[in-house]
């Protein structure tokens, strides 16, 4: 299966402090690790949500509100889209990821239609 | 994954195929209402997960300590049992990659040194028993970079000694972690079989003395040539089940996937194994559009392009350019990796480029040539140049003694003679393929495409 595996940093991904050359290091030989294991299938980080835009739909009325926004607990500040055999081993991978805060979130993508 | 459920005390130390198919499975309810049992529950899926994690690493460095892949094997089960029995009430250890690395090897290091004080003895009576192990600082061995074992480990179990059959089934258990069970419902094969199979082919590695090593020199070529040939046969069950009810098993592809991937990371400076990734990329980035909605095969040029997996495709083409950047002739998966290639980048069925096609056939079929290749080939020239063209070259292949039972040769003839407006003898060729293939999906495509036929011919 598919996962998606969504980096909820909170403030901090708004945040323009760059992580330390130590926290990078140790960023990369997880990843690292996990592409030697054939589970990274994607990965991306994402600009700051001041960056971003959204657009609201009501009926017919399209309204582009533009960034920072305010639930800053729920912004995306990055994702990896895994392939694992189950849940249970995206929890294991993810567990072992070096970070020391934020939230990250697995959801299962979903196969085709009709299969 | 449908063993079913027992308990730990219950099942012997060495029968560890069912070990992790210990208690309640995922969906089920955990069978009292009790926090522990819950936890208990979570405990044994977190090992599960762990277990198909670290599982090839560990048979690999344990393999190196002690020469041979069913004892590996089983030290890496005993530590796994130990798991079983301490982590549901102790909890899973911060790094349980290390702890089973740990347990495994003191118990490797004491079985290593009881046979050295064994074979010390043997020499006494004047056998000269020289051991690979002999002089190896067990305590640092394992520590190292498991790279190079868990090559070693893809290259025995890949060992031209084995048979095709017995080198998926060991492939599967050894490096993909599956039980026995998974691997028996993968290939629709009695369980006995295979358990059978994993056993006759580690005492073949172990007579054969077969060295957990990375080949090299002019044996790596015919070695790697096996390997590929492994995972591409496991790809190819999951892409096209020569047996059985459905007509594609996406997780057999999957596993052939990622372990494509990992080669692909521990050989990153040969061509074809990026050939071969990148045509299992391509090929399985169109798993969904190949079957219908009543899981039909829809084939090749009626697929609705739109539900190609663009990721897949991407990061397909991507490997086959690292193929081509690493030089020298391609090889043959390559080659058909590039044949992928020209399908993946047409927009509709009507833009793809026959031609190329046809000329990287050309090539397969100087490279590797087989009937079958040539019936492909076959196809792409009916493409390119008018089914007449293509028909003089299926015709040729018809006496051909190992295409006798392949069901695609009477399939594809068919085919051309019913652009060629022969449907009465399109007919007669489309009954024969169904009756030849062994997949129920598939059979009845045939029968479909048989009776079209007769209704054109009543209806011209």
């Amino acid at each position: 299966m598919r996962v998606l595996v969504l980096a909820k940093e909170g403030e901090r991904s708004d945040a323009a402090t760059p992580p330390t050359p130590e926290a990078m290091a140790e960023y990369q030989k997880f990843n690292e690790e996990l592409v030697k294991a054939g589970v990274v299938v994607g990965a991306g980080r994402l600009s700051p949500s001041s960056q971003g835009k959204r657009v609201r739909f009501d009926g017919k009325k399209r309204t582009v509100i533009d960034g920072p926004f305010a639930e800053t607990k729920e912004l995306v500040a990055g994702y990896w889209l895994w392939q694992v055999r189950s849940i249970d081993e995206a929890l294991e991978w993810l567990k072992r990821a070096p970070y020391d805060g934020g939230t990250f979130e697995i959801r299962q993508i979903f196969e085709h239609e009709g299969v | 994954m449908a063993a079913p459920s027992r308990s730990v005390r219950s099942s012997s130390t060495r029968a560890c195929e069912g070990a992790l198919a210990i208690g309640p499975r995922r969906g089920e309810a955990p069978e009292g209402p009790g926090r522990a049992e819950t936890e208990a529950t979570e405990a044994h899926r977190a090992i599960e997960a762990i277990w198909r994690i670290e599982s090839a690493r560990l048979i690999a460095g344990l393999a190196r300590i002690v020469g041979d892949i069913g004892t590996a094997e089983e030290l890496a089960q005993d530590a796994l049992v130990a798991a079983l029995e301490q982590w549901p009430t102790l909890g899973v250890p911060e790094r349980p990659g290390a702890w089973l690395m740990g347990t495994a090897k003191h118990r490797a290091i004491d079985l290593v040194r009881r046979r050295k004080t064994l074979e010390r003895k043997h020499e006494e009576i004047g056998r000269d028993v020289e051991r690979a192990q002999e002089g190896m600082d067990l305590d640092t061995a394992i520590d190292e970079d498991v790279g190079d074992d868990l090559l070693g480990l893809i290259f025995a179990a890949c060992h031209p000694v084995l048979s095709k059959d017995a080198r998926v089934a060991l492939t599967l258990r050894v490096l993909g972690g599956l039980t026995t069970e998974e691997i028996a419902r993968g290939f629709l094969v009695p369980v006995p079989s295979i358990a059978q199979r994993i056993v006759r082919a580690k005492r073949t590695l172990a007579e054969a003395h077969v060295r957990f090593e990375v080949p090299g020199g002019p044996e790596r070529v015919a070695r790697l040539a096996s390997v590929l040939e492994v995972i591409y046969l496991i790809f190819n069950e999951g892409y096209a089940a020569t047996a059985g009810e459905d007509w594609v098993r996406p997780a057999l592809c999957e596993e052939a996937l990622r372990l494509g991937r990992i080669l692909a990371e521990l050989a990153p400076t040969e061509p074809e194994v990026h050939g071969l990734v990148a045509l299992m990329e391509i090929q399985a980035s169109r798993l969904h559009a190949r079957v219908g909605p009543s899981g039909e095969p829809v084939l090749l040029l009626d697929q609705d392009r739109a539900r190609w997996d663009r990721l897949l495709i991407g990061r397909g083409l991507a490997a086959l350019e690292r193929a081509e950047r690493l030089g020298g002739a391609m090889g043959p998966y390559a080659l058909q990796a590039a044949i992928a290639a020209c399908h993946a980048r047409a927009a509709t069925a009507a833009e793809t480029d026959w031609p190329r096609i046809v000329a990287l056939y050309d090539a397969v079929a100087q490279l590797a040539p087989s009937p079958v290749v040539e019936l492909n080939r076959a196809v792409a020239v009916g493409m390119a140049f008018g089914p007449a063209a293509g028909l003089d070259l299926v015709d040729a292949l018809v006496p051909e003694p190992s295409l006798k039972a392949y069901h695609l040769l009477p399939a594809v003839r068919g085919d051309l003679l019913r652009k060629l407006g022969r449907s009465e003898e399109a007919r007669t060729e489309f009954e024969r393929a169904a009756s030849l293939t062994e997949n129920v999906r598939e059979r009845e495509l045939l029968q479909r495409r048989a009776a079209e036929c007769a209704a054109e011919r009543m209806a011209g």
